[in-house]
């Protein structure tokens, strides 16, 4: 059992290539995160506009991309869109399968932040002569931010580990690394290795999120 | 050949209508599969958890936190091409499945974990003064209330979760995303995969929208 599952001969042999893979895992995450918060951001402040031509597609927008799965989303842009003529590459669907989707995502969440903050702390920025922006950035933001941080932060580990489904377009992330080093050796070790590795790197924050997600819920009684 | 030929070609979707018919039942009979399980295991657990036996809430602990950090994608891969070395191959559905259940399972623990603790230990108290016993306590008193302070997040996690039946493709599990591929790999056109998107988006966007109105009927009125 142990050498069918932990062969040390063949992790020592895939070690660098999983590390490899990890590189690419957390250079995907770090490119992902930003972008969006990016889109989310946006789509957040576009939905404090009242008129009812923004609201509208706006959700339309958010709850499409809630609910298209983000492997379909990935597949349609890579082995849809160049019957189009339009081949963007692993990378490049990659990048804008991620973007719509946790765009989407984090633009719920940062809405419901802006949402929570009182309407009264705008105005009374706004009655001591801060203009639009310097209340959104000085007053509106900071508390939105902090008042779903929890749920911010779990949508952040979800983009991490939504970064596995790059694989399944050949970009070379540790589950796909993974893969080929166990499709090579007939052995599942490096599976196993892998899924050590994402713990190992991930457990730290999901803890962090238990306690935050602990306080949240027994806060709202 | 026009966009419309391409991406909505008539002939195309009606052949292949019946194979995204039937992914659509597969991807409909699995996620129905991993809520009920999912759910039902994870509420198991987090009774389990309330008992209070000290070693038996590390291993809770532990085992939720393992299917929180794990990729879903990296453990259905895991089952399937891993656990044949152990003597088992279950099938692609099984494996998905499994994979799913158990990454909702741990996700519904930590909520209904969360929800439990969040009511007061007076009521407890004042339940179990009454002449309640504990189980009656529990199934009377403090679950009706632990579970309306759960069912938002629940709903949700619980729709993100069923959108990864999708995941089940990779290992040529015939969903509807499974099914759409091997259709356009087939035909080479890429209709069956603009049929399998609407096919989703049929079956989700309701769900989400369900989700969205969960959300403002239980939110917590301050």
């Amino acid at each position: 059992m142990i050498e069918t599952f932990l062969n040390l001969d063949i992790l020592r042999a895939a070690w660098p290539v999983l590390l490899h893979g990890l590189g690419i895992t957390l250079l995907l995450s770090a490119m992902t995160i930003p972008l969006g918060l990016g889109a989310g951001l946006g789509l957040a402040l576009l939905s404090t506009v009242r008129t009812r031509w923004v609201r509208w597609p706006l959700i339309a927008y958010v709850d499409l991309f809630r609910a298209f799965p983000p492997l379909v989303l990935l597949i349609l842009l890579y082995a849809g869109l160049p019957f189009a003529g339009i081949e963007m590459g692993g990378f490049g669907c990659v990048a804008v399968g991620f973007f719509l989707n946790t765009g989407a995502y984090y633009g719920e969440v940062l809405r419901a932040g802006i949402e929570s903050v009182p309407a009264g702390h705008s105005e009374a920025a706004r009655a001591t002569g801060l203009s639009r922006l310097q209340t959104l950035i000085w007053v509106v933001l900071p508390q939105a931010i902090r008042n779903v941080a929890p749920d911010l932060l779990s949508n952040t580990l979800e983009v991490v580990k939504l970064t596995s489904l790059a694989s399944v377009v050949a970009i070379p992330e540790l589950l796909f690394q993974s893969r080929q080093a166990q499709a090579l050796t007939y052995n599942p070790t490096p599976l196993v290795a892998a899924s050590v590795i994402y713990f190992v790197v991930l457990w730290p924050l999901v803890r962090l999120l238990s306690r935050l997600e602990h306080r949240a819920i027994a806060g709202r009684r | 050949m026009s966009f419309l030929d391409t991406f909505f070609n008539a002939a195309v979707m009606a052949r292949y209508a019946p194979d995204i018919l039937r992914g659509l039942l597969v991807t409909i009979r699995l996620a129905a599969l991993v809520v009920v399980t999912g759910l039902g295991t994870g509420l198991a657990l987090a009774l389990l958890r309330s008992l209070g036996i000290r070693p038996l809430n590390w291993a809770i602990v532990f085992v939720v936190d393992a299917f929180r950090a794990l990729p879903p994608l990296i453990i259905i891969v895991l089952i399937y091409f891993g656990l044949p070395g152990a003597g088992w191959a279950p099938s692609p559905f099984v494996s998905t499945w499994v994979s799913l259940a158990l990454v909702l399972m741990a996700f519904a623990e930590e909520i209904f974990w969360a929800g439990l603790t969040a009511i007061p230990a007076g009521q407890w108290e004042a339940a179990r003064s009454t002449g309640l016993g504990f189980g009656q306590t529990l199934a009377h008193v403090v679950l009706p209330q632990a579970l309306r302070l759960t069912i938002p997040p629940l709903t949700n996690r619980t729709i993100a979760i069923t959108k990864g039946t999708a995941l089940g493709s990779v290992v040529a599990l015939s969903e509807i995303l499974g099914a759409a591929s091997s259709a356009v790999s087939n035909s080479y056109n890429p209709s069956p995969l603009t049929l399998g998107t609407a096919a989703y988006l049929v079956l989700f966007i309701p769900v989400v929208a369900f989700g969205r109105w969960v959300e403002t009927r239980f939110a917590w009125k301050r």
